[in-house]
């Protein structure tokens, strides 16, 4: 991992606990693979990642059907929240909450859990995001 | 039965993907030069995420072996 690799820059927007580990997943792998990741909240992920909110039930997103709900829950996989702590540990991962929804939901710093690293504008994103790529879940 | 000499075993079996990589990649990092792992994972993604991330830490994969109901992944810390 010497050379510099590209940077991988992901928009969280979602709050369901689904989604949520399927960017952890990929933010784990580009982690151990030597690419840094910016994870930017908004929305509705935003609230997932508040204090003392992180471990609690997020629901599946809508298109689970009854069918499948059952095989994701029962998954004996790691929390998405322990995946990032992971992939900070193993590379270089910075996570920003979207100042417009912290605005949104009237939030401030302190109402955040830790693993988040601090608040930024959508510029400040694109900036970091430079001619990576840019993906939105 | 190999006959390589192992430093660590790393038994990951019925870890998730990418749990097994994840425990692979602490070990080496606490390791010293020359240590040699051997992760015992089920994950199928395991077979392809281990020797992409030896590949690219520029590590050594020494042996991988099937065995019942897992691979054996051996990998040597060489930098």
């Amino acid at each position: 991992m010497d050379e510099q690799e590209k940077p991988l820059s992901v928009v969280l927007f979602s709050g369901t606990d689904d989604k949520l580990n399927a960017a952890a997943v990929l933010t784990v792998g580009a982690a151990a693979m030597g690419r840094p990741v910016h994870l930017f909240l908004q929305y509705y992920a935003l609230d997932a990642f508040r204090a003392g909110r992180v471990q609690v039930d997020h629901a599946l997103s809508p298109e689970a059907t009854s069918a499948q709900a059952p095989a994701v829950r029962a998954h004996p996989g790691a929390h998405w929240s322990e995946l990032l702590q992971q992939a900070k540990e193993v590379g270089e991962v910075d996570i920003q909450a979207c100042a417009l929804s912290m605005d949104m939901f009237h939030l401030t710093r302190a109402d955040l859990d830790p693993i988040v690293d601090g608040v930024e504008g959508v510029a400040a994103f694109m900036a970091s995001a430079g001619d990576g790529q840019v993906l939105f879940v | 039965m190999s006959t390589v000499q192992i430093d660590k075993t790393i038994d990951a079996r019925g870890m998730a993907c990418p749990g097994p990589l994840m425990n692979l990649i602490g070990a080496i990092r606490q390791g010293a030069v020359g240590d040699t792992f051997d992760v015992l994972s089920s994950d199928e993604g395991s077979k392809t995420d281990i020797p992409a991330w030896v590949a690219k830490a520029k590590q050594e994969l020494v042996e991988v072996r099937p065995d019942e109901g897992c691979t054996h992944f051996v990998v040597r810390k060489v930098r």
